[in-house]
């Protein structure tokens, strides 16, 4: 059970994620999608709504939205609407946003996440739907005025609506990291939320235990991170437990997730909230999609995650975490396949190269703010390691630092290895020298150890490691070290 | 010269012929306009230099051996077809200040052809009205009574055609706003099916209603026109792909053996008597000429105007959303707030009838009625399309007035919404059904003119155009000018 959910409630989550379509021109019209344009440099008359100009829809974004429906097991409507949803607001510019209403394209669909006691659960997707995105307002640098950005009017999106089907914060959160990895596996979002690429709005209710009615919900607008819908569910879940244990009322409302003081406040309620006035657009005709459209985008479906992630436990003897891990994103689990191929068969080696991909890897990745894609130290380089390390040529700890080298500078493991001279001491002889070397440097220590203090074991096995440059061998350092120490 | 007196193909001849050129016959309508346009306040911007650079590049075309039939004719423009750096203001304050940076397809396609524009025509506000009176920039008058109306909404393409201040005009029709001030003015004016030429740049009204067309003297005109105009469209998803004939040649299809049905639903109760006898009689010609006449009924016709203006409300709603005072058109003085600049632009910068549409189509849009009026208004706009398709079956055209009375007073209607709205009580089945329709004058009640409306099946305005032209080839009544334009 989550933290913030109080003995004898039950939290009832839905999500409505927006995925950005990475088409390249709009769904309506020709204009670019770039992100980070001069503002109004990407909006041309259509999306400016001027007077006389009409929609054409993008087949492309229509394609993507198809691919998702299969994906996620979903019907794909034959035929579905465009409807006008209208209300004012200088970001909008026709007036009205032209989305999908009573007959979306996707219908019925459903992801599996893990949830919170281990199991594996099914989260239903009610719909997802085409529509256009609007522009944005603009405050700053602007006294006593707003500007306004259309860049973004018209870019298409993918509203995917789950049913409410997750019961915590963490489910909603494994729910929609799932949705990014898929979506981004199908190549039809960008899934950057810090662009606002993908976003998530979190309907929350809460109701006592073994209830079977749904309590009221609150809408949180605004969550754009995987820890700020943590946070904010969690806000909410409180707050509504609160209200509703002092004798109060939850009043249905828009609420906004401020993440600077962690709270959601109110945004707007029923009452205020605008009358859409939705019906179908009738400039648009109803989106025809044939089963020729549907086969074809079959066709170009890759292996899924969750397929994905059971492959690399089954063949690479992964567990399901690690496998879940690697295949968290296409690019990282390609990745890992290539070290792999080049490391050679074994589950050892699979394991060593999923330690590595999954540690120094990933953290130099975080530390440099790179994706794997831009990985300094490609997969046949950092096999090149792993075999070195198989190969006894230098030990686990030194490798770590080969890596760094390898990253900072570009260069093969071998490379590195010979030009810092790392290669790992085997030669008992050299290492017999070094601590011969270590205990005459160290009578008083060598005294104490053989009197009894045992713990300096420790001590010696460091002088001698410094003095080889840790470069010996660690198993035969112990073993010729205890052998030594002991000989009075 | 009496260069006005010729219809669209007499004046293309004259050029082919090289009787005068491209630029004398811009100037002859310039000098027309500039005499006349003063009582009749038929156009609402003149672009005479516009003309005749267009002229000269005509002359220079035909020189080089580059015309086709239409280079060198003049037309004007309704001004809600979008015009490249010239006004486009739907007759309304809220575009008062407008100038699209693009031309619509229509003209696009209309200055390919090598016509000449004269300017822009006055029109109802939006498109919303059937006198012309609801223009920001004041009433047409009609040229054969200066105190009655042209109709509308193309009631300045109407007016300017009927007196020869150009020889031809386009139009939009989303209820009837071409055939019946033609109809009004004693002119050809055909509506063509829903899809057949592109809305791409039209201001929309009503979008599933509107389609453009055009207004002449004569239907030969007419079929000049439109095979000019005509045409799928990329940018329009609601235009259609599909071949377009050849208007000109199929017009000397003969009557005989054509079936017409007369709606007995047009013939009731609400058409004036003088106006019902002037349509039996055509009727009857057609029927001498050959054509079989048979009554044929569409029960429900009647549920037209209460269907439209739920449906067209609705949509115009929603369409002039747009026009909030943010990015163009009219925006009020000093703002304190959004809801000040919203509710002063439009307050400010819409008249009385779109405010009204806006007001009722917000309303049967609302949640809570959406089911009673929007939704219901669909369910009986299927009816009467399967009404039509019925008829169709067994017909190939089909005959009516196209409006109850002649032109009335100014400001006869003005204050009586409800009455204003049955005049389009005629033409609005058409557009619900998305079909193709045509006005032709068929005689005079006193000195004002009444208007012939055939209907034909999608798509069949071959036919449509070669009835009225055999029609017009044993009558006069399109020939006939108004004696002070004469």
């Amino acid at each position: 059970m989550s933290p913030s959910v109080r003995e004898g409630w039950e939290v009832v989550i839905g999500l409505e994620i927006h995925a950005q379509l990475a088409t390249a021109s709009k769904i309506f019209s020709g204009s670019a999608t770039a992100y980070g344009a001069a503002p109004n440099s990407q909006a041309g008359l259509v999306d400016l709504g001027y007077p006389g100009t009409l929609p054409v829809l993008n087949q492309a974004a229509v394609r993507m939205a198809v691919k998702f429906g299969l994906a996620t097991g979903a019907r794909i409507a034959p035929r579905s609407i465009f409807a006008r949803k209208n209300y004012f607001y200088p970001d909008l510019p026709k007036g009205y946003q032209i989305s999908q209403y009573e007959r979306p394209v996707v219908e019925g669909g459903s992801l599996e996440i893990v949830a919170e006691d281990g199991s594996r659960k099914v989260i239903g997707i009610t719909r997802a739907h085409l529509e256009e995105d609007a522009g944005k307002s603009l405050h700053e640098g602007l006294p006593d005025a707003s500007g306004i950005d259309l860049n973004r009017a018209g870019t298409p999106l993918l509203e995917i609506v789950s049913e409410p089907d997750l019961r915590s914060a963490r489910e909603a959160v494994a729910y929609l990291k799932k949705v990014h990895t898929l979506v981004r596996y199908l190549e039809i979002c960008d899934g950057n939320m810090q662009e606002g690429s993908f976003r998530c709005d979190a309907n929350v209710s809460v109701r006592r235990q073994g209830a079977t009615e749904l309590g009221t919900r609150c809408e949180i607008k605004n969550v754009n991170s995987f820890r700020y819908v943590e946070k904010a569910i969690h806000f909410e879940v409180a707050r509504q437990i609160d209200v509703l244990e002092g004798g109060g009322k939850i009043v249905q409302e828009t609420r906004l997730y401020d993440s600077a003081r962690d709270e959601t406040r109110p945004m707007r309620s029923k009452e205020e909230a605008n009358d859409y006035r939705y019906f179908p657009d009738p400039d648009l005709l109803p989106l025809a999609i044939e089963p020729d459209l549907i086969e074809a985008v079959r066709a170009t479906l890759p292996e899924l995650p969750d397929e994905k992630a059971g492959r690399f436990a089954a063949a690479y003897g992964l567990s399901p975490y690690d496998a879940g891990v690697l295949t968290a994103s296409r690019e990282l689990a390609d990745y890992y396949e290539a070290v792999v191929a080049a490391v050679g068969a074994g589950t050892a080696a699979a394991k060593l190269a999923a330690n590595w991909v999954m540690g120094d890897l990933s953290a130099a990745l975080n530390r440099d703010g790179l994706d794997v894609a831009a990985a300094r130290v490609g997969a046949t380089g950092l096999a090149g390691l792993l075999r070195r390390i198989q190969d006894d040529t230098i030990s686990g700890k030194i490798a770590k630092e080969v890596f760094e080298l390898m990253w900072a500078e570009q260069r093969p493991a071998d490379a590195v290895i010979d030009a810092k001279g790392l290669r790992q001491i085997t030669d008992g002889a050299a290492i017999e020298a070094a601590i011969e070397a270590v205990m005459a440097a160290n009578p008083k220590q060598l005294a104490e150890y053989r009197a009894g203090k045992d713990k300096l074991f420790g001590f010696f096995v460091g002088q001698a490691m410094k003095a080889t440059h840790g470069k010996a061998n660690p198993a035969q350092l112990n073993e010729l070290l205890l052998k030594k120490l002991a000989a009075p | 010269m009496t260069l006005h007196t010729r219809s669209v193909a007499e004046l293309a001849a004259g050029l082919a012929h090289k009787e005068f050129s491209a630029v004398e016959l811009a100037e002859h309508f310039l000098a027309r306009i500039d005499a006349a346009n003063g009582a009749l306040n038929a156009f609402v911007t003149v672009t005479a230099e516009r003309a005749l650079a267009q002229a000269r590049r005509a002359d220079a075309a035909r020189a080089a051996g580059r015309a086709g039939p239409l280079t060198g004719v003049p037309i004007a423009h309704k001004d809600l077809f979008c015009t490249d750096g010239v006004r486009t203001s739907c007759g309304s304050r809220m575009l008062d200040n407008f100038v699209a940076p693009y031309d619509a397809t229509v003209v696009e396609r209309l200055d390919a052809a090598g016509t000449v524009s004269l300017g822009k025509t006055n029109m109802d506000e939006f498109a919303m009205g059937s006198s012309n009176e609801t223009s920001y920039y004041g009433p047409v008058r009609n040229p054969w009574d200066p105190r009655c109306v042209p109709g509308g909404s193309s009631g300045g393409s109407a007016a300017a055609v009927a007196a020869r201040l150009a020889p031809a005009a386009t139009g939009t029709d989303t209820g009837g706003s071409i055939r019946q001030p033609a109809a009004l003015v004693g002119v050809s004016g055909i509506k063509p099916t829903y899809g057949r030429v592109s809305r791409y740049g039209l201001v929309a009204f009503a979008s599933s209603l509107d389609q453009a067309g055009v207004l002449a003297p004569a239907a030969a005109d007419c079929a000049l026109l439109l095979a000019a105009m005509a045409g799928f469209d990329p940018r329009d998803s609601t235009s259609v792909d599909r071949p377009v004939p050849d208007y000109v040649a199929e017009l000397g299809a003969p009557l005989r053996g054509v079936r017409i049905g007369v709606l007995e639903e047009f013939l009731g109760p609400g058409l004036e008597a003088a106006t019902g006898a002037l349509v039996t009689a055509a009727i009857a010609e057609l029927g001498r000429q050959g054509a079989e006449v048979v009554a044929v009924s569409c029960p429900n016709l009647p549920l037209s105007v209460p269907t439209y203006y739920v449906v067209a409300p609705a949509e115009c709603s929603s369409n002039l959303s747009r026009f909030d005072g943010v990015r163009f058109g009219h925006r009020c003085r000093e703002p304190r707030d959004l809801t000040d600049l919203y509710t002063r632009s439009r307050g400010e910068g819409f008249g009385p009838e779109v405010k009204r549409r806006i007001m009722t189509g917000t309303y049967v849009l609302s949640a809570g009625y959406f089911d009673a009026y929007y939704l219901k208004a669909q369910k009986v706009r299927t009816l009467i399309s399967d009404d039509f398709k019925r008829a169709f079956g067994r017909v190939d055209l089909l005959v009516g007035p196209t409006s109850p009375t002649p032109a009335f007073a100014i400001g006869a209607k003005v204050d009586d919404p409800i009455t204003m709205y049955l005049n389009d009580i005629y033409t609005i089945g058409a557009n619900l059904a998305g079909l193709p329709a045509m006005s032709v004058p068929c005689g005079f009640v006193g000195q004002l003119p009444v208007g012939l409306q055939l209907i034909a099946p999608h798509f069949g305005e071959s036919r449509l155009l070669a009835a009225a032209h055999a029609y017009q080839l044993a009558t006069d009544f399109h020939r006939r000018l108004p004696a002070a334009y004469a």
